[in-house]
């Protein structure tokens, strides 16, 4: 079954994805800039690091979206999702702009109107454009339901 | 040009192109090899309505690609970590976010057979674009 037009329940997923990435990204960046530098001679120091306030909300974003984009992955294809939630970036400057009071120069703002058109350009489109193995879902429903 | 004097390639140039590369490759082969095992799973929001929560999870779980995808995934967030730690948000931000457009939809089209056609890779090439712009 091909789903040519996203349902409500379905843009909400994606517009999942695209928030939660790069706010956790975001959070991640805060808290590991503001860690010493870390080598490769000490790789625990990398785990430990996810302890941190800020990167452990980084990682509590991303795995929100981690499970977002796992549902839209099963519905869409990987070159549809990756692009119709790229305007996440684009959140990230108008939150910095209009709830931070950041300035944002031409250049960024000509940036979002580039991601902008470009999610425009391939949101409208069929979300998938394969086979999907939904027949092969029933299967594997009964076998997790039965474990 | 002194690349090395440029304070986002204070690790160097070919350590900062190595660093990125290792986020951006890693990342691709996990979203593609996650990708091909959703679908070969098929749509989840069917699987929790046919068997529930449980039955979605465990469809997951039972599926090897799914864990090969987890697997470069977990190898692409610590690589990401890592470079974060040497490199400004301001250059891998926007590096990684723009070629891993570019090579997510060339690996879609090599490897899942996806359909990218014009419409998409226009897309691609816009968003490519405004990303670069947006760390400028």
């Amino acid at each position: 079954m091909a789903h040519q037009k996203l349902s409500l329940y379905q843009s909400m997923v994606l517009i999942l994805v695209a928030v939660c990435a790069p706010l956790g990204n975001t959070c991640l960046a805060k808290g590991m800039t503001s860690l010493p530098e870390l080598t490769l001679a000490h790789p625990l120091a990398l785990f430990a690091a996810a302890f941190t306030p800020w990167v452990a909300l980084g990682i509590a974003l991303l795995i929100g979206f981690f499970a977002s984009y796992l549902t839209a992955l099963s519905w869409a294809d990987l070159s549809y999702v990756m692009l119709a939630t790229a305007w996440g970036n684009v959140v990230v400057v108008l939150l910095a702009h209009f709830c931070l009071h950041e300035p944002v120069s031409f250049q960024r703002w000509l940036g979002v109107v580039l991601i902008t058109l470009g999610v425009g350009f391939v949101a409208p489109g069929p979300s998938r454009t394969i086979q999907t193995a939904i027949h092969d879902s029933a299967p594997l429903a009964e076998k997790g339901a039965s474990q | 040009m002194n690349l090395t004097s440029l304070p986002v390639l204070s690790a160097g140039f070919w350590a900062s192109t190595a660093m990125l590369a290792a986020v951006v490759l890693s990342s691709t082969a996990g979203e593609v090899l996650t990708a091909a095992a959703m679908k070969s799973i098929g749509d989840l929001d069917e699987i929790r309505a046919h068997s529930g929560l449980k039955g979605a999870i465990v469809a997951i779980l039972t599926c090897p690609l799914f864990f090969a995808g987890v697997f470069f995934m977990a190898v692409a967030f610590f690589a990401l970590l890592f470079t974060l730690n040497h490199l400004n948000l301001g250059l891998v931000g926007p590096a990684t976010a723009s070629l891993s457009v570019i090579t997510n939809a060339v690996a879609a089209k090599l490897f899942l057979k996806e359909n990218v056609d014009r419409r998409r890779w226009t897309s691609a090439v816009l968003i490519c674009i405004g990303v670069y712009f947006l760390a400028h």
